[in-house]
């Protein structure tokens, strides 16, 4: 009978939750920005979903087999660096941008440095950067809606000092990219995953907050003064910060592990996102900033291990 | 508010298979195997021959000096040998085997009673120890040895920790309900033995019926009262459950009692009453049989050295034949190649699966989800300590403070990618243990 018995050290039980389930409560999460996106900017948003999401997961998998190496494409985390990368689009994207897009994110940024939970920065926003430098022309061609007619982001408009309809940006009817407009459908999203615990509060809140704040020091060194309520909200739901916040800057693999880490990262991504928004010259305050957060999490962890349960506080 | 401790993990439990299971007495006839270390500290020193006649409750090993304990028979018969056996550990312990003659014949002192009141503390602490009580949760600490604070006057708390947090198990939930009058009575000696110290029974809430009778009973004294707990493991490692009755920390390099904490857990509590007041020796205990491998999973009360596979027989047996076998809880305790093994002080539980749910499972890429670190209740990182013993650096390890890691399992219980983090850890304990041993002894040198 000894023969029969699995020997094995403890714990002899573990959790049924598996990497691939933790990603597919993202990509569930991801659902209603998508939709809302093929609403607000027609089937077009939806053609450019599907290739993103299929040369992701085909790039994985070809590659795995190329290499000899296990097929993780079951992981489901091809899947949601599609998902997130087309979000990132604009939905006249030309399909080969998109193509193009889709195999660097997961060939060079993922795939290259040693699969899931190795690369250094998000593979969907080093992707969307890497469009942005390559086609600037196309991909800051916002359609307004579905009728294709290109205009500027509510954001820029308020950047520019002109009034924008707060509304329309909690709700998504306006120019940008495919998941980004809609802030109440991210916040479904996100609500989603708390529930499911596959986030928690602290990046976003922590990374939201940061980002608020320097908009109002910024305003404050410029001598403006207070900005008014209108410019906060625009500064609030503009943009990719809802949906980096909510889905990016919290992203696992390239955020730290540790509550100390996580303060600082968040704080960093904030502040940079303002300044490159108010200060810089492109649009995409969001992605630049979490990529070069992204860059900084290694040192961020090197700042130290956490004192452990009772090492501080206790009366030797 | 329940109180409770910072991480932890939340399992199936699986307690309602033997929660409402009477304690039942099993008198097996088979060799009663006693194996010398038992406990944490020094093995214990056989005073009986190949040969002798030996009496249930007969002293057969005294403790060795220091941290130790002694060992009584549980059964009556004659010493067949003294010889290494195999034990839950794997290792092979030198051992007491009795030939069991199956009448059971006590000696003649067992069961008069005791009046502790005219005890001193160190008289009771000298029964503990002749008595072999050692920590029955499953650590197996000599209880004379944490009944030695530096000084009596100091312990604010005595904790009866009655947790009980590793699934399945349900022994101490029974001793609670079924012998509430011997471990109201443990405590009692506990009080008197330190006169400024309060009684907390901690309990955690999956077990209201013990906590309702406890706290009924203890109601009108000044000095007793029942600590409900959150169900959350580990919730009765002893650093949780100091932090969640009493707020206080204690890690690696503070005892409890240098918080002004005891701690014991129920079962040894009963068996301290049971060694002062009846002047019985810690000879049987009650070990829960469960898992879906059983015909009769129970609580059962048996003499520690009974070979694990009679008590199994006693006890009906399995229906199917187990994949798994676990002596103790599924999160902290030893599986088993065998079951040739005899029933140990520290032996809480068997558990028997048809299948087993850790082998079969691949691990995949760590996502860095950061899951482990928040279950850890010791508030250390897995993730990073996992990379530092991987790629063998023990020294950074040591720095990520590993040595505080309890090894309750919550972490590798969590990981969604599988990485078996309290496994490795446990190794690399070891060698940090190794390394320090040699570093003092070539001081010494």
């Amino acid at each position: 009978m000894s023969e029969l018995n699995h020997v094995s050290m403890s714990p002899h039980i573990r959790t049924s939750t598996e990497t691939s389930d933790l990603m597919r409560d993202v990509a569930i999460a991801l659902l209603p920005a998508g939709a809302f996106g093929v609403w607000n900017f027609g089937w077009r948003a939806l053609l450019v979903i599907a290739v993103c999401v299929v040369t992701c997961m085909l790039t994985e998998y070809l590659y795995e087999k190329l290499m000899h190496r296990p097929v993780t494409v079951g992981d489901l985390s091809a899947l949601v660096t599609g998902l997130l990368l087309s979000y990132n689009l604009p939905a006249t994207i030309p399909l080969w941008i998109a193509v193009v897009g889709s195999v660097f994110s997961i060939l060079v940024v993922k795939q290259l440095f040693g699969g899931i939970g190795q690369n250094f920065v998000n593979p969907a926003l080093a992707a969307r950067c890497f469009l942005l430098v390559s086609f600037g022309g196309q991909m800051t061609s916002y359609p307004a809606g579905i009728d294709g007619v290109t205009g500027a982001t509510p954001l820029a408009m308020a950047n520019a000092g002109e009034e924008v309809d707060l509304l329309s940006m909690f709700l998504g009817t306006h120019a940008g990219c495919i998941g980004e407009v809609s802030v109440v459908a991210i916040l479904l999203g996100a609500a989603y995953m708390l529930i499911r615990r596959v986030i928690n509060l602290r990046i976003p809140l922590i990374y939201i907050g940061s980002t608020l704040v320097t908009v109002v020091l910024i305003s404050l060194f410029r001598g403006e003064g207070l900005p008014t309520v209108h410019y906060f909200l625009a500064q609030l739901l503009g943009g990719g910060l809802m949906l980096g916040a909510w889905f990016m800057a919290n992203d696992y693999v390239t955020s730290p592990v540790t509550a100390r880490g996580q303060w600082i990262y968040a704080i960093l991504l904030g502040a940079l996102t303002a300044i490159f928004r108010l200060l810089g010259s492109t649009a995409e305050g969001v992605s630049y900033a979490i990529l070069f957060g992204n860059l900084l999490v290694p040192l961020i962890e090197k700042i130290g291990v956490p004192k452990p349960f009772g090492v501080k506080g206790a009366k030797a | 508010m329940k109180k409770t401790f910072r991480g932890g993990v939340h399992l199936y439990e699986g307690k309602q298979i033997t929660e409402n299971a009477a304690i039942q007495p099993l008198n097996p006839t088979g060799d009663a195997v006693y194996p010398l270390q038992q406990h944490i500290g020094r093995p214990a020193v056989p005073v009986v021959q190949k040969g002798d006649t030996v009496l249930v409750g007969q002293r057969i090993a005294e403790a060795a000096d220091g941290l130790s304990a002694s060992v009584s028979a549980t059964v009556s018969g004659t010493v067949k040998a003294i010889e290494p056996r195999l034990t839950i550990s794997g290792n092979m312990v030198m051992s007491i085997v009795i030939d069991n003659d199956e009448q059971y014949t006590p000696v003649s002192e067992i069961g008069e009673e005791r009046d502790f009141h005219d005890l001193r503390n160190d008289e009771i602490r000298q029964i503990a120890r002749e008595s072999g009580v050692v920590g029955l949760g499953g650590a197996g600490f000599p209880t004379d040895t944490k009944l030695t604070p530096a000084d009596d006057n100091k312990i604010d708390y005595i904790i009866i920790n009655g947790a009980e947090c590793e699934p399945y198990l349900t022994s101490d939930h029974r001793l609670m309900l079924e012998q509430t009058d011997a471990l109201l009575g443990g405590l009692r000696i506990l009080l008197h033995m330190f006169p400024n110290a309060e009684g907390v029974f901690a309990i955690e809430d999956n077990k209201p019926e013990c906590i309702k009778k406890l706290t009924h009973l203890t109601e009108t004294h000044p000095r007793v009262r029942v600590c409900p707990l959150k169900t959350k493991y580990p919730q009765g490692g002893e650093r949780s459950l100091i932090y969640a009755v009493t707020g206080r920390r204690v890690h690696s390099r503070v005892l409890p009692f240098q918080v002004g904490c005891i701690v014991h857990n129920v079962a040894t509590t009963i068996a301290l009453y049971r060694a002062v007041n009846e002047s019985t020796p810690l000879v049987r205990r009650v070990i829960t049989l469960s898992g879906d491998a059983f015909n009769n999973p129970g609580n059962y009360e048996v003499p520690i050295g009974t070979n694990l596979q009679e008590v199994v027989d006693l006890a009906g047996g399995f229906k199917q034949p187990p994949k798994k076998l676990i002596a103790g809880g599924p999160m902290m305790g030893t599986s088993l190649f065998t079951l040739d093994v005899p029933t140990m002080k520290t032996t809480s539980a068997l558990l028997a699966f048809t299948e087993d749910e850790v082998g079969d499972a691949k691990e995949t890429a760590c996502i860095r989800c950061g899951r482990c670190a928040q279950a850890c209740p010791a508030q250390l990182v897995p993730q990073m300590m996992v990379r530092a013993v991987r790629r063998g650096d023990i020294d950074e390890f040591e720095k990520m403070y590993g040595m505080e890691c309890v090894s309750c399992g919550s972490c590798s219980f969590i990981c969604p990618a599988h990485i078996p983090l309290t496994q490795s850890f446990i190794y690399a304990k070891k060698e940090v243990a190794d390394k320090r041993r040699r570093e003092k002894e070539g001081d010494k040198k």
